[in-house]
């Protein structure tokens, strides 16, 4: 390796071994580091080095991390295709993870199935089919309860406090309520089992931007109770404005990652991603 | 007064054994309707689950008979019904777990489940028959009639009798306390709420922590008590024939599907649509119509649509009608 490439390394017509040493300058190159901190050793949920596809199928994520911590928001944004949802679904037990791990609370889960993993305290609210819809508001809620023992009317409570609109509709059956208050059944479900963190796969897909924004300041609100939150996001902007940490995607890598602001901030984040 | 015979007339021909045949027909429905809200599939076997409940509490009835065991005025066989209810209950979680179970880990399509209900429906079949015989069995005791024709007619001094037999009314009441027990079941406990949010969205029930095995096993069982009573309903009213209960699979399923396959309400409406055309439809009107016409006009043919032979048509054409025009049926069901 010396003496060829490198021409400071050059050792040529010194013949002296006492003053150069034969063979050249040992090859080991001290890493400079990502530049990027990302502190998921202590991470609350975190899905560590992922790599994994659907079944036998290809890889879609590779050595992708995903944390969080209580009182976090973490948001996971990207292009079409970049492997958000999967990424997300590979932290839930939805995904066959073939390398990495997912912890939660530093216990090792990646060999749960999505049950197991919601009776370990993870409240998901997938992107579609969410609610029960011919059952009432308050049938779903009931249901979301349905592996907790005891008095559950406390959380319901909870719940309705945080969404007044779905008290006032308990009595009605889900399928008939709005775009926006069905994605408050599905959060709300969610919530019931008392979750440790809550994941939620693009909650504001296919409603309109005001009620996006109510259902933003909803879920800074079910942040503000403490439970860290997991959120896949179509509306990068709108997201990392909210997020305490952002991780952007490409083609199933992390690409950035960050806070918020300072994804938002950056040049190429901004280029790439939330169009100038 | 003549209006008051041709009313007799039609309530005792028409109106009273289309309700009783309408709740007989409900009941089978509402297992149909379950099985297919809750494991996805057309049961075909269902007919001759009913015929095995009724089997079932036909034997324990005779032994009750023989015991010297009775109900006075009432049928013995409701004494022998919930030991009906419990062994076909067994038989159908043993199928289920033989059977159905193996299809259900292979996420097999419901056209595969069908095809292998249909398959149970031969065994169940050849078990009733090996056991209890082709022929006609009646097991009906205690008082016949809560009303007879005679006792009417000197009641009220018309020309027309109505009777009304103790197993009508019996059917009557009897599927009136099964329907509320079971919406009251469906709608208001815990479980009764996991089955409906299981037929609504699997996957959300699975990640709500509902265990699908459990909600299986509660249908089958539910559906059991729903055939048995069916089952011996019918019997009691009519007659218990093995081969009948066989054909009572299309008039259920069109049952099920005009009200719409899923939903619990639709399949009584279903069973009622279905009862009160067939007996409405093969009914010969002359006698009613001949109350309500002047001497002159008196009409000279029976005024029947369809000779009663042809009553499975009368099932057949709703169900081809419903499939083309309004294939969710009537309370909007899942679509076949």
């Amino acid at each position: 390796m010396s003496g060829t490439t490198n021409p400071y390394q050059n050792d040529r017509g010194n013949k002296d071994a006492s003053i150069t040493r034969k063979g050249g300058e040992g090859d080991m190159v001290p890493s400079p580091g990502t530049g990027q901190a990302m502190n998921t050793a202590n991470a609350f949920l975190i899905g560590d080095t992922m790599t994994g596809g659907y079944g036998n199928g290809p890889d879609i994520l590779h050595d992708c991390t995903i944390a969080v911590n209580p009182g976090e928001i973490a948001v996971i944004v990207g292009p079409n295709g970049a492997g958000k949802s999967t990424a997300m679904k590979a932290v839930f037990g939805m995904l066959n993870v073939r390398q990495g791990s997912v912890r939660l609370d530093g216990e090792d889960i990646t060999n749960l199935t999505p049950q197991a993993r919601v009776a370990k305290g993870m409240g998901f609210v997938p992107q579609t089919s969410n609610i029960f819809a011919s059952l009432t508001v308050e049938e779903n809620l009931e249901m979301g309860a349905f592996i907790r023992k005891g008095d559950i009317q406390d959380t319901m409570d909870q719940v309705y406090t945080l969404f007044p609109i779905l008290k006032e509709k308990r009595h009605q059956a889900a399928g008939e309520l709005s775009g926006g208050q069905r994605q408050q059944v599905a959060v709300g479900r969610a919530l019931m089992t008392k979750p440790k963190v809550l994941m939620l796969d693009e909650p504001t897909a296919g409603v309109s931007p005001i009620v996006m924004d109510e259902l933003f300041d909803r879920i800074i609100e079910v942040s503000r109770t403490g439970i860290p939150i997991l959120m896949v996001e179509q509306n990068a902007r709108q997201a990392l404005e909210i997020a305490d940490k952002g991780y952007v995607l490409v083609q199933g890598r992390n690409a950035h990652t960050g806070t918020g602001k300072d994804l938002l901030a950056d040049a190429q984040v901004r280029r790439s991603f939330l169009g100038g | 007064m003549d209006f008051l015979n041709a009313i007799v007339v039609l309530m005792n021909f028409v109106i009273i054994p289309a309700t009783a045949y309408g709740a007989q027909l409900a009941l089978g429905a509402l297992g149909v309707t379950l099985i297919y809200g809750i494991l996805r599939f057309s049961n075909f076997a269902h007919g001759d689950t009913m015929a095995f409940g009724a089997m079932v509490t036909i034997l324990f009835t005779w032994a009750f008979q023989a015991a010297g065991v009775s109900l006075g005025p009432l049928p013995t066989a409701l004494l022998a019904l919930p030991l009906g209810i419990v062994v076909t209950g067994a038989l159908l979680v043993g199928t289920d777990r033989l059977v159905y179970r193996f299809y259900r880990q292979q996420k097999a399509k419901p056209v595969i489940f069908v095809i292998a209900s249909l398959g149970v429906m031969f065994i169940m079949n050849g078990i009733v028959r090996f056991i209890i015989g082709v022929d006609d069995q009646r097991f009906a005791d205690g008082e016949r009639f809560i009303i007879s024709a005679r006792t009417f007619r000197d009641l009220t001094g018309l020309d027309e009798g109505l009777a009304f037999r103790t197993t009508q009314g019996l059917t009557i009441v009897v599927a009136l306390i099964a329907v509320v027990l079971l919406f009251w079941f469906l709608g208001r406990t815990r479980t009764g709420k996991s089955m409906r949010a299981f037929s609504d969205n699997e996957d959300l029930a699975l990640l709500s922590g509902i265990n699908p095995e459990r909600v299986v096993l509660i249908t089958w069982l539910i559906v059991a008590a729903l055939a048995t009573t069916a089952g011996v309903l019918y019997g009691l009213d009519k007659s218990f024939k093995p081969f009948t209960y066989f054909q009572l699979l299309l008039p259920i399923f069109a049952a099920a599907i005009v009200g719409g396959l899923g939903n619990p309400i639709g399949a009584i409406l279903g069973g009622f649509v279905i009862a009160f055309s067939e007996v409405g439809i093969t009914y010969a009107f002359r006698r009613v119509v001949g109350y309500l016409l002047p001497e002159d006009m008196q009409p000279e043919g029976l005024l029947q649509l369809l000779s009663t032979d042809y009553k499975f048509a009368v099932s057949f054409g709703i169900l081809l009608l419903v499939l083309l025009f309004k294939p969710t049926g009537i309370m909007k069901g899942k679509s076949v």
